[in-house]
């Protein structure tokens, strides 16, 4: 491992022991297609089929509501594409400006296909307002898709009170709870369909899964031998599927003392960070995911900030123009309205089941070092 | 992505720093990404009366490839005379750092049009003849630090905190 302490558990998180565990002999020794008729086959789709109950009944759903997929992303293009190619004639998708990006491009590539895409803003600490979903449904709204807890800033959306909303219209609602699934209740009773990713929780990458309830329509993407109820065909991620399955089991065991631990992470992080001049939090103070917390630096630039803090063997990142393949600050941060010298300068710390006392302590020990190294530099100086 | 000279650059960039003596500034933006790099000169007569550039630094907001160019082109041209110094292209202060990510070439840009910018002011404080090709490029960079400042209202004008 080149980065001995790992802050960055929102881009991914390490594989659990107790996972790997329960994966392994998915691969060598029980190693059958869940499709097929023999023995073999049987114990796969057993194992299939065991992860799917597990998962329906932390979420309290059932189990043929849930379809694997290869991850968030194609769950999020599942729910949204799914949606509107079913619609014969081109309708309107409600969305937020601060989506993960799986939700953004789908939702531009249906406006590039004739539908009509709202955006909606977000509040200064990044909330969209329910009452702002309410007004912009209208009778051809096909879908609602706002995310439970931005990826970014950790900020929670009024998820209960949008997808009441959403009831109320009959309109479906879907969310992106990558980063919220196994650390929140989530209102399952108001949410038509949930993406999840395992690789965010401890689990592995290339697997996740849509919870679309019963009742709601779907076109699916992938056809073929017609897996999933016919929703999702490819053969089952069987190993990832069963790792996935742990993950949440251990997720949702360890969520008290795990989120208890994140939360308070988070609260001396942003005491103790505030404390440095020309700094701000993006995103809201309590109103938070438990494991991400998200700064800015002023007079500095986010990648030579992530680029200095390697060298103290800290991984965290940052949504800075210069880190991004477009050169440009991270739509989250625009999206808030950050100044744009402090939207270039910010750095997401993010935590996971393994983060320690020790891990936190050195960040905040090199924290001030490497920001003041970096204003030396600069010729921007702080509180001008 | 980056070569290990990229790096070692950046963890101990040379030259860098505001300068109080300076003869000149060169002042650039970069439109594409937002980044800014203020480039100081001091130029002094050699025993042959050719003007030398004595001494440079920097001050860089930017990323590591800014902040890695900026410690490079300030290595290529310290020592140089003038017209030396004016032959010190983008490419050169890349090729010199075992080359950029592709995305990041707009940094040696950077770094090449500070130092043109330096020496630029310097001879039109001193009332020297412009060549051409330094005429030139400036117009460009002026161009850019206008694009550059319309594009960053906020971030240009808000307090930000530029020095003098």
């Amino acid at each position: 491992m080149n980065n001995n302490i790992y802050l960055d558990n929102s881009a991914t998180t390490p594989v659990a022991a107790e996972v790997l565990e329960a994966m392994n002999p998915f691969f060598q020794s029980r190693y059958g297609n869940a499709s097929s008729l023999h023995s073999a086959g049987r114990e796969a789709h057993r194992a299939v089929d065991e992860g799917r109950h597990l998962i329906a009944d932390h979420l309290g759903v059932q189990a043929n509501e849930i379809i694997f997929t290869s991850g968030a992303t194609e769950a999020d293009n599942l729910a949204l594409l799914g949606t509107a190619l079913r619609s014969r004639q081109a309708g309107h998708i409600i969305t937020s400006r601060i989506e993960h990006d799986a939700v953004l491009r789908s939702s531009e590539w249906l406006a590039s296909q004739g539908h009509d895409v709202t955006f909606l803003d977000v509040d200064a600490a990044g909330r969209v307002d329910p009452e702002a979903v309410r007004e912009a449904i209208r009778p051809d709204t096909l879908l609602v898709s706002i995310m439970a807890g931005n990826n970014e800033i950790g900020t929670l959306q009024p998820i209960r009170e949008i997808g009441e909303i959403c009831k109320e219209r009959n309109v479906p609602f879907h969310t992106d709870a990558v980063q919220a699934y196994g650390k929140i209740d989530l209102p399952m009773d108001v949410i038509d369909m949930l993406s999840v990713s395992a690789h965010k929780l401890h689990g592995p990458k290339g697997v996740g899964f849509l919870y679309v309830r019963k009742g709601t329509k779907l076109t699916p993407l992938l056809h073929g031998g017609g897996h999933e109820g016919g929703r999702r065909s490819g053969t089952e991620n069987v190993p990832g599927i069963v790792g996935l399955a742990a993950a949440t089991q251990l997720a949702f065991e360890e969520r008290t003392q795990v989120t208890a631990r994140m939360k308070k992470f988070r609260e001396h992080l942003i005491e103790e960070v505030l404390k440095l001049p020309g700094t701000r939090l993006n995103g809201h103070v309590t109103d938070s995911l438990p494991h991400i917390a998200n700064f800015s630096f002023e007079a500095i630039e986010g990648e030579s900030l992530i680029m200095k803090l390697d060298e103290h063997n800290i991984a965290a990142s940052t949504g800075s123009a210069c880190s991004s393949p477009n050169l440009e600050p991270s739509h989250v941060l625009v999206a808030l309205a950050v100044p744009l010298s402090m939207a270039h300068g910010s750095l997401r710390i993010s935590t996971g089941r393994q983060t320690t006392d020790h891990e936190i302590e050195a960040l905040l020990e090199a924290l001030p070092i490497v920001v003041q190294e970096l204003r030396d530099i600069s010729p921007f100086k702080v509180g001008g | 992505m980056y070569t290990d000279k990229v790096i070692g650059h950046f963890r101990e960039p040379h030259n860098r720093g505001k300068m109080e003596d300076y003869s000149a500034i060169g002042k650039v933006g970069n439109i594409v990404c937002g980044d800014v790099m203020w480039l100081y000169i001091k130029v002094a007569k050699d025993d042959a009366a050719r003007d030398i550039l004595t001494d440079i630094s920097w001050e860089t907001f930017g990323c590591t490839a800014a902040i890695a160019t900026s410690s490079m082109v300030s290595d290529l041209a310290k020592g140089k005379t003038i017209e030396e110094a004016i032959a010190v292209t983008n490419q050169d202060v890349a090729s010199e750092l075992g080359g950029l990510p592709p995305i990041k070439m707009h940094c040696s840009a950077l770094a090449a049009d500070a130092l043109n910018e330096a020496i630029y002011n310097y001879m039109v404080q001193e009332g020297k003849e412009i060549p051409e090709a330094l005429q030139k490029r400036h117009v460009r960079v002026a161009k850019e630090i206008e694009g550059l400042e319309k594009r960053y209202a906020v971030f240009m004008d808000k307090g930000d905190g530029k020095k003098d």
